[in-house]
């Protein structure tokens, strides 16, 4: 089975408080790191399983700039077989659409059974898996949480909806899913797989390469700036000694009939 | 002619979902002078009572009556829209499982600038709209914008928007039925598997205490136990907490978890994501303990207090077991 | 010498020469164990190198004190008294076993050496030798069938009880003894029933008893008692030492090599590979113990030195909380896999890889390293490096538990396993009062100092360790040390990195610190933290001298740099707790002490386990990520420890002890009884002002 795993590469946010920078123009991100967006580690971690089983081949793909070769090779020291990086400067300022547009252009001088895509990245949109299939004409379904190839033709997938219920869908391939957390458990990478796969030739694909105009992929949406919402009038914080705190709070609570 | 917004009604089981309600002030706060128009898909005597109950609130229901969309196929209800939608159409859907399974693709096939998980919109200027989006898990927004003039997908974030219950619209159903043309997909829906049940059904609670990542560790969950105890609630927890398997599903809080209605909700080291606070319903009092002053959760919660809840939670069981 | 039996060396039975038995059996026997020997070698010879061929003086005075000084056995007081016995008794039975061998051939055989006087001397203290096992071997036998000391239980996971196989020896050494002394006695009584020379049997031995038995018995009765004593000797005699490499009692040929090629470098991890420098080791196939073979030959041989004491997991504290680790099994599950891989016929089997088959990765993550089972092991077989090797195997197939994994790419991005920003790391310095009473010196702002102190995150991030790190910088002033710290240049020191199998990453952090060390210039390095403390000395090369913090307060004490205060809290009682990697892996056990003790009014307690037996909190560094299969947490059973001795404060001299055990005393409800203080926080609180 052709597997092809989308990714991008996203500051490493878990930690740090993120912060918008003076002008409002961007985050600031002197002393951030970067990593592979959570979700698409968990996609290709599933694409990996996927291969051992019944074959194939796992390639990686991400649309960025020189950096996001980085998160190429890490996904490929986990066991992905080929990396591609899609970078030009005619896709700075991509949105969501325009990201996917180019996926499309390269998916197309492919042959993939299976797309899959982290359920969301940083921005939580979670758009780009769903505008690839429709531009491509293929099924999709999002937030997967179960997989199961049943045959070269069929696989069966569980998304995740509310109450922690699962909904289970039979899909044709080729299609697209977007991957939930929790569907596996990722491997672990190490610095010695990473400088294994460091003389790894990954090619890079250019606008030229892909046929692609930058007026095809020119944004419909536009993020205009950053910025940290005034805070509301949010809680009655309550402050003091712990005593004094509890005290105030015991009485809170018993007065809603938080205290049976 | 006023611009015309069209808000897609999720319901289950002849009952529209909250959101359908929420759509509304949504659809005004784009352009208050926008006719909203239900669109509900599904099938037989459900979709109808569903079709009814809208009319109280929507001068508009379109109805989609079809045998394949009793249950709601995203790639199946993606064509029944593209086919039943005018092109510039502006069309929102609440951005939760399903309106994250149709929007995205439903963009590309109407050719309109997609506008995922909005929080607020700031408003239109001539065909410009902006809204305000958050991004890395909410730590910071962001105002985006597009232009609507040629139709646009929306996915407006539950519980952002107040429901409109104001029900003054009397309106009128028009069935679509016929126009939706070819309805086959190669994503057939099999079944829903239900999540196993524990010992609790925390929807059922009037008070919860609920647990979130500053537990830190599986051991130190006795304590919220205790303090539970001493209060008479049940425990929840985020998501965090079922990801790494130190309670079970069935106490998960959240869109991905349950939806509760408690009186009295206490959270406890939660940050407060919106997934979070998706399944808090019925504005519950709530407590929220976190060691970061930052934690979006005060910003929803009526009570709040900066303490490592390791420290603070056994302190305050004790002063509630003293209390009684 | 003339004898009133014929010796086995001239009689005959039925017409047969029994000369021909005497050869016959010990050639048999001899060559049927050389094979066994050699088929056991062949793992040895597969297994990966292991440098233990130098230090020769350092290793032949292990092989005096641990072997033939049994050193470590009185550290339990039944079953080592009892196997020095047996041990003291066997080295002077090897001389007579040997010489019967011959005897059978040569009736006037003598060991060169010892004719005459000497050889007089020897029967006597060989007849008591005789009785001293036998006793031993029926003590043991009793105390094994009967009442069964728990640390020879078998949990039901690690298969049947070892007992039947301990009992069958030791009845077959009692055998031995019985017909030696047979054999000896029936000779002696023949002789005194003929008035010939008796040689003078030890009164009260074995053969003393039986020669009275004998007494009466006639001539050629005792002729054939004579005969059967002799070959029932050489027949078990030589089937002994052919089922010895069968099982646990294998220790007896192997122990003299085992102690001898001991791991001296304690506290240290063995390369990935020996002989592969650490430039080489991308080109590495594969990394760690993954199969059998990739074991050093060193690490196969512990495996067969193993005597099942059970002594390792009787101080394991990840044993002690159920965990599912006992290292006596890590040891006996791989002897027997190897025993059944290369069995003694038929051909060598295909392996599979360890993990999976024989040890779990939950088994193999459980270890925390605290090297108590290493410390407690009488015959030195070593586990942290196994663990170590299987881990790294582990990391090297991406196989790393998912608690772990988010820490360990922050270490590769930050430098911490917080993720937390190196910009942050000297934040615990910027705290107002702090910083005005006492300002603490930043190295990398162009800043000199003579010494480094170095911090380690834990005590950077740490909101409730931070302390820790305040009160150092304080006590440090007061000592009169000028000295700073690296701030955003200090990475974490990797102890734990390296100890969890992540080499590689260790290796940059390392390079990463001992370039900031030399840039910095300074002369000397300390640090409050013994993981750090232990990852300079032992995993770090080149760095100038590294102390721990206790050490420099012991000597700032007694130049009379710093002076202490008494005690105010009278009903206070102390207790010391030794972290592993000062302690044990240090060996620092009484400068902390020392210092304690310099505090006036204190009263101080031992636990029960304490300095080299002193029991883990839980672990270090990531091991606070790893979320552990347990029953309870170490540090709940150190807390109940301290509080059994009648202590109230525990001191301790390392941050993750700090951390384990202040949450131990939350989660055991001890809150407002007990409490914990780092021994710098103490000393701090002391200080009397200059």
């Amino acid at each position: 089975m052709e597997i092809l795993v989308c990714v991008k590469r996203v500051p490493d946010a878990s930690e740090n408080e993120i912060e918008v920078n003076s002008k409002g123009t961007d985050i600031e991100r002197d002393d951030l790191v970067y990593s592979v967006n959570e979700w698409d580690n968990y996609a290709v971690e599933e694409a990996i399983q996927i291969r051992d089983k019944v074959g194939g081949t796992v390639t990686v793909i991400t649309v960025g700039d020189e950096e996001a070769e980085e998160v190429l090779r890490r996904e490929m020291a986990m066991g992905a077989d080929k990396g591609i990086l899609i970078s030009d400067e005619a896709f700075e300022g991509a949105d969501g659409r325009g990201i996917a547009a180019i996926l499309k252009a390269e998916i197309e001088k492919g042959n993939y059974d299976l797309i899959l895509t982290g359920a969301q990245a940083d921005d939580g949109a979670g758009q780009v898996g769903g505008m690839l299939a429709a531009m491509l004409d293929v099924p999709y379904a999002s937030l997967v949480n179960f997989l199961e190839i049943i045959d070269d033709k069929k696989i069966k997938a569980g998304r995740e909806i509310a109450g922690g219920n699962q909904e289970m869908n039979e899909i044709e391939l080729p299609c697209v899913l977007s991957i939930q957390t929790g569907i596996n458990e990722p491997r672990y990478v190490g610095i010695r797989g990473i400088r294994k796969v460091a003389s790894l030739d990954i090619p890079v694909r250019t606008a030229g390469d892909l046929g692609l105009e930058a007026s095809a992929v020119a944004p419909k949406v536009n993020r205009v700036d950053y910025f940290v919402p005034e805070p509301g009038e949010g809680a009655e914080m309550l402050e003091g000694s712990t005593e004094e705190i509890i005290e105030k709070l015991v009485e809170i609570l018993k007065a809603k009939g938080g205290i049976k | 002619m006023s611009r015309q917004v069209f808000a897609y009604i999720l319901h289950k089981e002849g009952t529209p979902d909250d959101t359908a309600l929420e759509l509304i002030t949504a659809a005004k706060k784009i352009d208050p002078d926008a006719s909203v128009v239900a669109v509900v898909t599904g099938s037989g005597d459900n979709l109808n009572t569903v079709c009814n109950e809208m009319t109280a609130s929507y001068s508009e229901v379109w109805k989609v009556d079809h045998a394949d969309l009793a249950y709601p196929n995203a790639e199946l209800v993606r064509k029944a829209l593209v086919g039943i939608l005018p092109k510039d159409a502006v069309v929102l859907v609440p951005h939760e499982h399903f309106g994250l399974d149709v929007s995205p693709g439903l963009s590309v096939k109407l050719d309109a600038p997609y506008l995922p998980d909005v929080a607020d919109f700031e408003g239109l200027e001539g065909d410009t709209l902006k809204v305000i989006r958050q991004e890395f898990g909410g730590m910071v927004s962001t105002h985006v914008q597009a232009d609507i003039s040629g139709g646009a997908v929306i996915t407006p974030r539950p519980g952002s928007f107040q429901p409109d219950e104001s029900k003054s619209s009397g309106g009128q159903v028009t069935d679509k039925s016929g126009e939706v043309g070819d309805l086959t997909s190669t994503r057939r829906y099999l079944e829903i598997v239900e999540a196993e049940m524990g010992e609790v059904d925390i929807t059922k609670s009037d008070v919860l205490v609920s647990v979130g990542r500053g537990i830190e560790d599986q051991d130190n969950l006795e304590m919220i136990e205790e303090l539970a105890e001493a209060m008479g609630a049940d425990v929840s927890c985020s998501r965090p907490i079922v990801d790494a398997k130190w309670l079970e599903k069935s106490r998960q809080v959240g869109t991905s978890g349950q939806t509760v209605k408690p009186k009295v909700y206490v959270a406890l080291g939660i940050s407060g994501s919106f997934q979070h606070m998706g399944g808090l319903k019925g504005a519950p009092f709530i407590v929220a303990v976190n060691k970061n002053p930052k934690a979006p959760i005060f910003q929803v919660a009526d009570v709040g207090v900066v303490a490592d809840i390791l420290e603070f939670v056994p302190e305050l069981a004790e002063g509630i077991a003293e209390e009684k | 010498m003339e004898t009133a039996l014929i010796s086995p060396a001239n009689a005959t039975v039925f017409g047969i020469p029994t000369v021909i038995f005497s050869v016959l059996i010990p050639v048999v026997g001899v060559a049927l164990f050389t094979y066994i020997v050699a088929q056991r070698s062949a793992p040895l010879v597969l297994a990966n190198p292991d440098y233990r061929f130098d230090r020769v003086p350092q290793r032949l005075w292990a092989v005096l004190k641990l072997w033939l000084g049994q050193l470590k056995q009185p550290r339990y007081r039944v079953g080592g008294v009892l196997h020095i016995m047996l041990f003291a008794g066997f080295l002077i039975l090897s001389i007579r076993s040997l010489s019967l061998v011959f005897l059978g051939v040569a009736e006037d055989f003598v060991v060169p050496g010892f004719g005459g006087g000497f050889g007089r001397f020897y029967n006597v203290i060989k007849d008591y030798a005789v009785t001293i096992v036998f006793v031993a071997a029926l003590i043991a036998a009793v105390r094994r069938g009967f009442f069964k000391p728990d640390r020879y239980k078998v949990p039901p996971q690690y298969g049947k009880d070892h007992t039947p196989e301990a009992i069958f020896i030791l009845g077959m050494i009692c055998a031995l003894l019985i017909t030696e002394s047979m054999y000896e006695a029936s000779a002696m009584s023949a002789n005194q029933q003929l008035g010939l020379h008796a040689e003078l049997i030890a009164p009260l031995s074995l053969a003393w008893f039986f020669k009275i038995i004998l007494a009466d018995v006639s001539i050629e009765t005792l002729q054939g008692i004579h005969l059967a004593a002799y070959y029932l000797h050489d027949i078990i005699f030589f089937s002994f030492l052919c089922i010895l490499p069968l099982g646990k009692h294998f220790h007896v040929i192997t122990s003299l090599f085992n102690v001898y090629f001991l791991k001296l470098n304690k506290g240290s991890v063995k390369p990935v590979k020996w002989g592969v420098p650490e430039e080489k080791l991308l080109d590495l196939d594969s990394f760690g113990s993954k199969n059998f073979e990739d074991f050093t030959w060193k690490h196969i041989l512990d495996f067969y030195s193993c005597a099942d004491c059970g002594r390792c997991s009787d101080q394991c504290p990840a044993t002690a909380v159920g965990r599912p680790l006992s290292p006596r099994f890590i040891s006996i599950k791989a002897r027997d896999y190897c025993f059944d891989k290369y069995p003694l016929r038929g051909g060598f089997k295909k392996g599979e890889p360890l993990i999976g088959s024989i040890y779990s990765e939950d088994e193999i993550w459980s270890c925390t390293t605290c090297g108590a089972c290493e410390e407690e092991c009488p015959l030195m077989i070593e586990y942290i490096d196994k663990m170590v090797d299987l881990r790294r195997g582990m990391v090297d197939e991406g196989n790393v538990p998912q608690s772990v994994q988010k820490p360990l790419q922050a270490l590769e991005k930050r430098g911490n396993p917080y993720g937390k920003m190196e910009k942050k790391r000297a934040d615990w310095t910027k705290e107002k009062e702090f910083k005005a009473e006492c300002p603490v010196k930043v190295l990398e702002k162009g800043g000199t100092a003579d010494t480094l102190y170095f911090v380690d995150s834990v005590t950077s991030y740490d909101d409730n360790i931070q302390k820790l790190g305040r009160a150092a910088a304080r006590v440090l002033t007061a000592a009169g040390v000028e000295f700073g710290i690296l701030g955003k240049g200090e990475k974490d020191s990797g102890h734990e990195v390296r100890r969890f199998g992540e080499e590689m990453l260790f290796q940059e952090l390392r390079d990463h610190n001992t370039e900031m060390i030399a840039e910095s210039g300074v002369k000397k390095i300390v640090t409050a933290d013994p993981h750090a403390y232990n990852a300079f000395k032992k995993d770090y090369n080149g760095l100038p001298p590294v102390e721990h913090i206790s050490q420099l307060i012991a000597q700032a004490l007694d130049t009379g740099k710093i002076r202490l205060k008494s005690i105010e809290n009278t009903d206070a009682v102390y207790t010391y707790h030794d972290p592993c990697y000062l302690g044990r892996h240090n060996g620092l056990y009484d400068i902390p002490r020392d210092v304690l003790d310099q505090i006036p009014g204190i009263k101080r307690v031992e636990m029960d386990k304490c300095r080299d037996r002193s029991f883990c909190c839980g672990g270090g560094g990531l091991y606070l990520f790893y979320e552990p299969i347990e029953d309870k947490r170490m540090g709940q059973l150190r807390v109940q420890m301290a509080n059994e001795a009648g202590a109230n404060i525990i001191v301790t001299a390392c941050p993750f002890c700090m951390v384990n055990i202040e949450d131990a005393i939350k989660t055991s409800g001890l809150e407002g009884q007990m409490t914990v203080v780092d021994l710098v926080e103490l000393v701090d609180q002391h200080l009397i002002a200059a």
